[in-house]
C-alpha cells in the first residue's frame, strides 16, 4: 500500500477496518459495511477509497465497484456536509412529502442530487426509510426528522446551518435563503443534479 | 424520537418494553430479560422448537412461515457451520415496527437470536440493520456489548464452562441502502459482501445458507417475539391470536388517519376496528377511500372488503396478504394512479435487476403510469399495464416481481374507473402534484 493511500483514513477508521475484517468468518463480508464507513469520513467513494478498500480486503477494485454500485446510499461524487434525504414514498407522499421536499429544494436552490454551491447541503429524494408511522419523515445524514409540514423546513436547515457555525443571519443570509451564493454560481449544484438518477420522476 | 401510542385494545407482549429504557441491560434484567434464554439453555433443542411450533409464531417479514417449523428444517449434523440471521432491513413502504424494536428493546432481538441458536446449533448469530438505521446500530452495538460483558454471549454462556459449555457470539452488520436484500437470500449475498441478488432455491437456506452453512433467517419481530413466547408459555402466546396464527402483531399504521402509529394487536383483531377506532378514523373526518394491509406489496382492498380479521389466513381470503402489517390508509381525496405510480416507481428503482421480468417489467410499468398520470394515457394502456403486470406474476427468482405487480393489478382491477378519467389528456381529476411529462 503506497504513503499516499495511507493516509485516506483516520487511524481511528483503520482500526475499525482491521476489527471489521476479523469479525466475519470470510473477511468480505466487511466490504459493504467498509464501504459505508468510508464514506462516511471521506464524503465519497473516491477512486483512492475504493483502492484502499479493495486492497485491505483482498479483492480487486473492480469487485468493489461491482458491489458498491448496487447499493443506494453509497455515492461517488461528493455530497454536501448535511446530506437532506426526503422520503415520499407512500406513507410520507400521503401525509405531504412533495410538499416538504417542494420547500427544500426552494430554500436551498437545488433539486434531486444537487449540493447547494457552498458545500453544505445536498438534496435528495429517496425511498423509504422506516418512518412510515410518523411521516412525512427526513434523514439529515443519519439523523431523522419527522411529522413535519413545509414550515418546519427552515428551522431544521438554520440547525444545521448553526452547528457548521455558518451567521443564520446577516449579510450572509440572504445567499443562503434563496440558494443563490454571493457569487452567483450554481454550477456545481446544477451539474449534479443533471446527472443524477432521480428514484422517482 | 418516534412518538409512542397505545390504545386500551392493545395487547403489549413484544412491545411492553417500549419506552422502559429496557435499551440499557440492567433494566432489561430488571423487566424479567434474559431468563428466557437461560431457560432454553437447560431445557434443549428439541423442546425449544417444540414450543416454537406450539405457539404458532409465524414468520413476521411477510411470508407467515411458521417459525417452529422453519428452524425444525436445519439439520442436527452438519459439517459446515450453523448461522442465524435476523433480518432488520426493514425496507417494505408502510412498515416501520422493526425501528421501535431496535430503539426500545435491542435486547429482545440478541435473546430472541440466542434462543434460535440454541434451537439450531449454531454458535453464530449475525443482526443485519438497513444502513439508514444507523443510529439503531449504535443502539444494537452497545446492547450486544453488554450482553458480552454479563456473560450471555461469548464461550461458556449463563456460566456454563468456558471450554466445554454453550458458545453463542452475535454479529451486527450494516446494509447500505437496498429494499431487495429483505430477501433472504439476496440477504446472504449482502452479508457475503455481494450485490444483493437473490440465489434460486431449492437449496433453502435451512440447508445451504451462509457462507454454504445451514441457516435460520428470520425476521427482527419474529426474532424479538420469541423470547416472550418462552417466559408466556406456547400455549398462552397462541392463545392470544387466531387459529394457526399465535399471539400478536406489531401493525404500523400510516396515511391517513387521525393517529399513526405502531400498535400491538392480537392477529385477528378486525381491520374496520383498527382503521376507526384504534387509529381514530380517517383524518379530517373525510372518507375512506382505499386501505393497502400489509406494506406496499400487498393488494389494495376497497372499503367494504376491510371487515376482515387481520391474519394471514383471512387476509388471504380477500385475494390480499397480511404481510408485514403495514397498514397504509388513503383517503378519498387521493388520486389512486398517482398512488398506483408511486408503488411502482419504487420497485423500479429497487429492483436488483437480475430477473428480466422483474428488471423491464417495473421499468414500462413506472413509464406507462407517469405517461398516463400526466394525461397522455390511451385506452388500450390500461389493459396493458395489466398485461405487462400478468406476465411477472411467478416469473422471477424471488418474490420482488409478484411483489410489484398483485398491487398494480390490484390498482388496475378496483379502481378502472379512475384510470379511465385520466384518459383524453384530462388533467387528473385530484391534480396535486401533477408533473407535465415531458414525452
Amino acid at each position: 500500500m503506497s504513503d499516499e493511500t495511507m493516509t485516506l483514513f483516520s487511524p481511528r477508521l483503520a482500526a475499525r477496518f482491521d476489527a471489521l475484517i476479523l469479525k466475519y468468518p470470510l473477511r468480505r463480508s466487511a466490504l459493504v459495511p467498509m464501504l459505508l464507513y468510508a464514506q462516511d469520513e471521506v464524503g465519497y467513494l473516491s477512486d483512492a477509497v475504493i483502492s484502499e478498500v479493495a486492497e485491505r480486503i483482498g479483492i480487486t477494485e473492480l469487485e468493489v465497484r461491482n458491489v458498491a454500485t448496487y447499493y443506494s446510499m453509497l455515492r461517488f461524487k461528493p455530497a454536501g456536509k448535511y446530506n437532506v434525504q426526503v422520503c415520499t414514498n407512500i406513507s410520507c407522499m400521503l401525509r405531504g412529502a412533495y410538499e416538504v421536499y417542494e420547500r427544500f429544494q426552494e430554500e436551498l436552490g437545488i433539486a434531486h442530487k444537487g449540493i447547494t454551491a457552498d458545500g453544505l447541503f445536498s438534496l435528495e429524494e429517496v425511498e423509504c426509510i422506516g418512518a412510515c408511522c410518523w411521516a412525512p419523515a427526513i434523514q439529515v445524514n443519519y439523523e431523522f426528522h419527522d411529522e413535519l409540514t413545509p414550515e418546519h423546513v427552515p428551522g431544521i436547515l438554520a440547525g444545521y446551518r448553526s452547528k457548521a457555525g455558518v451567521p443564520s443571519d446577516g449579510s450572509l443570509s440572504l445567499g443562503w435563503k434563496a440558494g443563490v451564493p454571493s457569487d452567483g454560481s450554481l454550477s456545481l449544484g446544477w451539474k449534479a443534479q443533471a446527472e443524477g438518477n432521480a428514484p422517482h420522476a | 424520537m418516534p412518538r409512542l401510542v397505545s390504545h386500551p385494545d392493545e395487547v403489549k407482549i413484544v412491545s411492553r418494553r417500549f419506552g422502559l429504557g429496557a435499551a440499557k441491560i440492567d433494566r432489561y434484567l430488571e423487566l424479567g430479560g434474559y431468563k428466557a434464554a437461560k431457560k432454553c439453555l437447560e431445557q434443549g433443542p428439541d423442546w425449544i422448537i417444540n414450543e416454537m411450533k406450539a405457539s404458532n409464531l409465524r414468520g413476521r417479514g411477510g411470508a407467515g412461515f411458521p417459525a417452529g417449523m422453519k428452524w425444525s428444517f436445519v439439520p442436527k449434523k452438519s459439517a459446515k457451520p450453523k448461522y442465524v440471521l435476523v433480518n432488520g432491513d426493514e425496507s417494505e413502504p408502510g412498515t416501520c415496527k422493526d425501528h421501535l424494536i431496535f430503539l426500545h428493546d435491542p435486547h429482545a432481538v440478541i435473546e430472541g437470536t440466542i434462543i434460535a441458536g440454541l434451537a439450531i446449533g449454531a454458535k453464530v448469530g449475525f443482526i443485519y440493520l438497513r444502513g439508514e438505521y444507523r443510529y439503531l446500530l449504535e443502539i444494537m452495538e452497545k446492547a450486544v456489548a453488554g450482553a458480552y460483558a454479563k456473560g450471555f454471549l461469548g464461550k461458556g454462556i449463563f456460566g456454563t464452562d468456558p471450554k466445554t459449555g454453550t458458545e453463542f457470539q452475535i454479529i451486527t452488520h450494516t446494509g447500505a441502502g437496498a429494499y431487495e436484500v429483505g430477501e433472504e437470500s439476496a440477504l446472504m449475498e449482502s452479508l457475503e459482501g455481494k450485490r444483493g441478488i437473490p440465489r434460486i432455491k431449492p437449496p433453502f437456506p435451512a440447508v445451504v445458507g451462509l457462507y454454504g452453512g445451514p441457516t435460520v433467517i428470520n425476521n427482527a419481530e419474529t426474532i424479538a417475539t420469541v423470547p416472550h413466547v418462552i417466559e408466556m408459555g406456547a400455549a398462552a402466546y397462541a392463545a392470544a391470536g387466531s387459529a394457526r396464527n399465535g399471539g400478536t402483531r406489531l401493525f404500523s399504521i400510516s396515511g391517513h388517519v387521525e393517529r399513526p402509529g405502531v400498535y400491538e394487536l392480537p392477529m385477528g383483531y378486525n381491520l374496520k376496528k383498527m382503521i376507526y377506532e384504534v387509529a381514530g378514523g380517517v383524518r379530517g373526518g373525510r372518507k375512506l377511500k382505499a386501505i393497502v394491509p400489509g406494506g406496499s406489496s400487498t393488494p389494495v382492498l376497497l372499503p367494504e372488503e376491510i371487515d376482515i380479521g387481520m391474519d394471514f389466513d383471512q387476509v388471504a381470503k380477500t385475494g390480499s396478504m397480511l404481510g408485514s402489517a403495514g397498514v397504509v390508509v388513503i383517503d378519498d381525496q387521493t388520486c389512486m394512479v398517482e398512488f398506483a405510480l408511486r408503488t411502482i416507481s419504487f420497485y423500479q428503482h429497487e429492483s436488483c435487476g437480475w430477473c428480466i421480468p422483474c428488471r423491464e417489467g417495473t421499468d414500462w410499468l413506472k413509464k406507462s403510469l407517469t405517461r398516463f398520470h400526466a394525461g397522455f394515457g390511451t385506452a388500450k394502456d390500461i389493459d396493458n399495464i395489466q398485461h405487462i403486470a400478468e406476465n411477472m406474476l411467478g416469473r422471477t427468482f424471488c418474490p420482488f416481481g409478484d411483489a410489484a405487480a398483485m398491487p398494480t393489478l390490484a390498482f388496475v382491477k378496483k379502481f378502472r374507473k379512475e384510470f379511465e378519467d385520466h384518459l383524453n389528456r384530462k388533467a387528473c381529476p385530484f391534480a396535486k402534484h401533477v408533473e407535465l411529462a415531458v414525452i
